[in-house]
């Protein structure tokens, strides 16, 4: 496995084509940098389809008594629009980053279980076209994001609209949990030797406080949902009021999920950005430690906090006191955050690239809506709040201005080491000021529409009570954030060909990732580097940045056991084969795993359907086929 | 979820590779499964007793009931049963630490004999599980029989939802319990294979302390 | 972190069969006196009732953990993966039982 390679360092040549290519190649690939591909191209078409569902909301806003659309299918476009952003493209997004980025920051050859990743991405785009598709058939859920039951019970749900979210956010969950494991399992096990915990990019840092978010949130939904489905289905009395059952259970439930599920869509974003800023700054992060900490802190008290979505519901004094005092201390290491990047800035030498404007257009926008949510964290000051546009305000710039824009900067930044080409910078640029702009034209209306008591999710609003003229403005910013969309897909699709080549390391950047070609050959590095600080690439190419950090060799024995060499820039580009590394073979086993979950739960829909010998068949026989292509899978070698 | 796991647990890419820690890549994400275990069944349990007392109609675990129509029910737990079974249960936790013993040292002196017989300490746990599994059934259909159905009232349905996830749990560990017994009947299991025996150890395990739980939870505290 | 290695998997040994059979039978003891208690009316009806019993099965549930599940004896990663989402799930349902007044203060 050892190779004595001398590593050349002739200058990089153009990008190289993928070895493999053709559908069946990307049906059947563990490679997490082509899963993560697969993850980063499905969730931007979600991204489209989830913006098309708010294009069609706003225009039905633009103006009082506006029938643009139906208000059964408005309801529709509101849950889908929430379902989508939610758990089809922030989540993805992420999840497309910690594929790409994980194993390649912490100097691995791939995670932990490849194939296991490819079946995360299988179920999860298997999943999405199971809860995407019924819209165009006028079958879409139609409950909210949220599903609060009972409107999403058999009694005010009836018909398989709410059935359709509910199957879907179940499949979509075994998908977060399975990938989940594999991330913990790949950060705490997959590390090159020398790379401690507190020398972790700070990507990766907060990609593992997420995966022990997404590890202890998701039974929580996966069990409140097969309440609502055993409900639905088998006719239990779990959110049913005349049996004695609570529908405030389902909200609690959903919102121990819901509220570390905003975390889990943030702090990727910070993550992201947490790269971006130290890069273009051309110094260290400020704090790192303390950086490090407050990610975690936040996902901890992120389990304490839920209720403060429920204050209108009447939960009393107590309770509801000790929700906004938590919710008032989670405020702090999301502020510590704030105040580190702009330390980080402080005293750079800094530059503007894309992904640099988006990371400060973050730090900006997140602010915003921190502040707007510290206002409604007090119980007092929510109850004039809660159900109105906000709150719409409130976590738009959250999600928006925080989750989105990180997002962006890591698409920009990330660019080149994925493609091996840079993006526009004058497009980006366009795309940077298009979507600021926008996105402040579309959302700050909203706070006054809130505030002069406009509720969330009416279909329609009477003239004269003060909404016009700000759900006019909303509207044309949403226009604004569609053309500034278009201008960033077409940046993306003709930098892929014609982009500057970008070489190993554009930015100078001082993670691992940085030191291998772009894009990586299939097995990362041809030698595992051995790390001695926080920030090995600028150990190597700038080392006055970081000569005042510890410097620690790890010991002899963790450097031969992993065959590691000092850290160094990789240019040549041989095969696998030639080198000498195992790699996992391609198989079709986890797509058919997946398949077969799918399977099964589409019986469930036909059962309702009332075809119960066809139910019947499609449950058992997509068990069975489960079941037959995971004992196929387990039996089969990796590598 | 289980398949998760298992899909999980049967992944080897860790053999002759470095590892930071030098410790198993399935073991990790089995410990990693079962944390997100507790929280399943704290969710799972939370609901039981919340709605603990709520039922409107019986019948009643602890308490007898009389319908409007005039039909009596008698208070529907059968604690010598579950008792009974709860044994078996915890029984089969001691039988499957000796089946890992027993692999991890095949061929060592003092595992000569029954200690070193990895086959039928193997067949030993599965019988129990399986055992226990024959209990729930018959505790349901009489339950049925007494009229408590999953929809009659809330205490069924949150019963049955809690008590039927532990059993299927326990079915999917008995499944893995027989997949690992015809490995061992087919090739024998050597001291090599000892981290696959120890992590399905530790989910059968944890689905013997979840029952520990439920156990007071459900069927002592009245 | 690196010098985890030193302490891997079966660094240690695992306990034997005179351990596990004592284990069994305090398992076995501790069943036996629940359900007997479950059988004392004058028992039941104390303000002890319920508070033992949770006690009882705590204690069979944290020796299992930690001689059958081995966390006694195993690398300290396996015993944080699993005690933080423990202590957060045992948190959460204990604000369950207050947010709908299961228990009350005072």
């Amino acid at each position: 496995m050892a190779t004595s390679s001398a590593i050349s360092t002739t200058a990089s040549a153009a990008p190289q084509p993928s070895v493999q290519s053709g559908l069946w190649s990307w049906l059947t690939t563990v490679d997490h940098k082509r899963i993560g591909l697969l993850y980063l191209y499905t969730a931007l078409f979600y991204l489209l389809v989830g913006g098309l569902e708010a294009l069609l909301i706003r225009t039905q806003l633009a103006r009082p008594n506006l029938s643009v659309v139906s208000a059964e299918m408005y309801n529709q476009l509101f849950t889908m629009h929430g379902t989508t952003m939610v758990f089809l493209v922030v989540m993805p997004l992420s999840a497309a980053f910690f594929n790409y980025l994980i194993p390649l920051q912490i100097g691995a050859r791939d995670v932990a279980f490849p194939r296991l990743n490819a079946f995360s991405y299988w179920v999860y785009a298997l999943g999405g076209l199971f809860i995407t598709l019924p819209i165009f058939f006028g079958l879409a859920p139609n409950g909210g994001w949220f599903g609060y039951a009972p409107l999403s019970g058999p009694t005010y749900g009836g018909g398989y609209n709410m059935d359709f979210w509910v199957l879907g956010l179940q499949i979509l969950g075994i998908s977060s949990l399975a990938a989940a494991f594999n991330f913990i399992t790949t950060i705490i096990n997959m590390r090159a030797p020398g790379m401690t915990l507190m020398r972790m990019p700070m990507f990766t840092w907060m990609s593992f406080v997420v995966q022990f978010l997404i590890v202890l949130a998701f039974p929580v939904i996966t069990a409140a949902l097969f309440f609502l489905q055993f409900d639905r289905f088998f006719g239990t009395n779990f959110y049913q009021v005349q049996a004695g059952g609570d529908p405030l259970l389902w909200q609690h439930l959903f919102w121990v999920f819901g509220h570390p599920e905003v975390y889990i869509l943030v702090l990727p974003a910070f993550g992201l950005v947490s790269e971006v800023l130290p890069t273009h700054s051309r110094k260290p992060l400020f704090g790192y430690n303390v950086m490090a900490f407050s990610g975690m802190m936040i996902g901890f008290l992120g389990f304490g906090v839920w209720a403060h979505h429920m204050f209108a519901v009447g939960m009393g004094p107590v309770a509801d006191s000790i929700f906004a005092v938590t919710t008032m201390l989670i405020g702090i290491p999301t502020g510590v955050k704030i105040f580190n990047w702009i330390a980080t800035m402080y005293g750079g030498s800094l530059r503007f690239p894309t992904s640099m404007k988006f990371a400060i257009g973050l730090i900006a926008m997140f602010t915003i809506g921190g502040i707007s949510g510290v206002m409604h964290s007090s119980p007092p000051s929510d109850l004039q709040q809660t159900d109105t546009y906000f709150i719409v305000a409130h976590f738009h710039y959250v999600l928006y201005g925080g989750a989105i824009m990180g997002i962006f900067a890591g698409i920009y930044h990330y660019f080149p080491k994925i493609t091996g080409r840079l993006m526009n910078e004058r497009l980006g640029s366009w795309h940077f000021w298009l979507n600021f702009i926008g996105l402040n034209l579309t959302f700050f209306p909203m706070h006054f529409s809130g505030m002069l008591g406009m509720p969330r999710r009416i279909y329609t609003y009477d003239a004269g009570q003060g909404w016009d003229l700000f759900n006019m403005i909303s509207t044309v910013g949403t226009y604004l954030l569609l053309v500034a969309g278009l201008i960033f897909a077409y940046n993306f699709f003709s930098s892929r060909k014609r982009g500057a080549v970008a070489g190993n390391d554009p930015w100078g950047g001082a993670t691992l990732e940085w030191s291998i070609p772009s894009p990586p050959p299939e097995y990362n590095f041809a030698q595992i580097p051995e790390v001695t600080s926080r920030y090995p690439m600028w150990d190597l190419k700038a080392p006055d940045r970081t000569a005042s950090l510890e410097h620690v060799h790890p010991s002899a024995d963790d450097i031969a056991a992993a065959h590691a060499v000092p850290v160094h820039e990789e240019t040549e580009r041989r095969s696998a084969k030639e080198l000498g590394i195992a790699i996992p073979f391609s198989t079709i086993r986890p797509f058919m795993v997946a398949l077969g979950i799918i399977i099964m739960f589409s019986g469930l829909i036909v059962l309702h359907v009332g075809e119960f010998p066809l139910a019947m068949a499609a449950m058992l026989g997509g068990s069975a086929f489960m079941v037959g292509s995971l004992y196929a899978w387990l039996t089969s070698p990796l590598e | 979820m289980a398949t998760v796991a298992a899909a999980g647990a049967h992944e080897a890419h860790e053999h002759a590779h470095y590892t930071t820690t030098g410790l198993n890549h399935r073991k990790i994400a089995m410990w990693t499964f079962i944390g997100s275990e507790c929280m399943l069944f704290g969710s799972l349990i939370s609901t039981y007793l919340v709605y603990k007392g709520r039922s409107v109609v019986g019948p009643f675990p602890h308490e007898a009931w009389t319908s409007p129509t005039g039909q009596a029910f008698k208070p529907i737990l059968n604690i010598p049963v579950t008792s009974a079974s709860t044994f078996v249960l915890l029984m089969s936790s001691l039988f499957m630490v000796l089946a890992l013993a027993a692999v991890e040292n095949k061929g060592k002196p003092g595992y000569e004999g029954l200690l070193g017989a990895s086959k039928f300490w193997l067949a030993a746990t599965a019988a129990a599980g399986a055992t226990f599994l024959g209990f729930q059934a018959f505790e349901f259909t009489s339950f049925v029989h007494e009229g408590l159905t999953i929809r009659t009232n809330l205490f069924g349905t949150s019963f049955y939802t809690l008590t039927g996830f532990h059993g299927t749990h326990v079915a999917v560990g008995v499944l893995w319990l027989m997949t690992m017994l015809f490995i061992d009947l087919k090739r024998g299991l050597e001291p090599r294979d000892a981290i696959n025996v120890d992590i399905m150890a530790l989910y059968w395990h944890f689905v013997d302390v979840v029952w520990i739980a439920i156990f007071t939870l459900v069927y002592l505290i009245k | 972190m690196s010098t985890d290695r030193t302490h891997a998997d079966h660094a240690h040994e695992h306990p034997t069969w005179k351990q596990y059979k004592w284990v069994a039978l305090w398992l076995f003891v501790i069943t036996v006196f629940e359900v007997w208690a479950y059988y004392v009316p004058a028992f039941v009806a104390s303000k002890a009732f319920v508070p033992t019993l949770i006690i009882m099965s705590a204690v069979k549930f944290t020796i299992v953990v930690l001689f059958y599940m081995h966390l006694k004896y195993d690398h300290q990663m396996f015993r944080r993966l699993f005690t933080g989402p423990l202590i957060i799930a045992a948190c959460t349902l204990v604000a369950f039982l207050f947010l709908f007044s299961k228990v009350r203060i005072g």
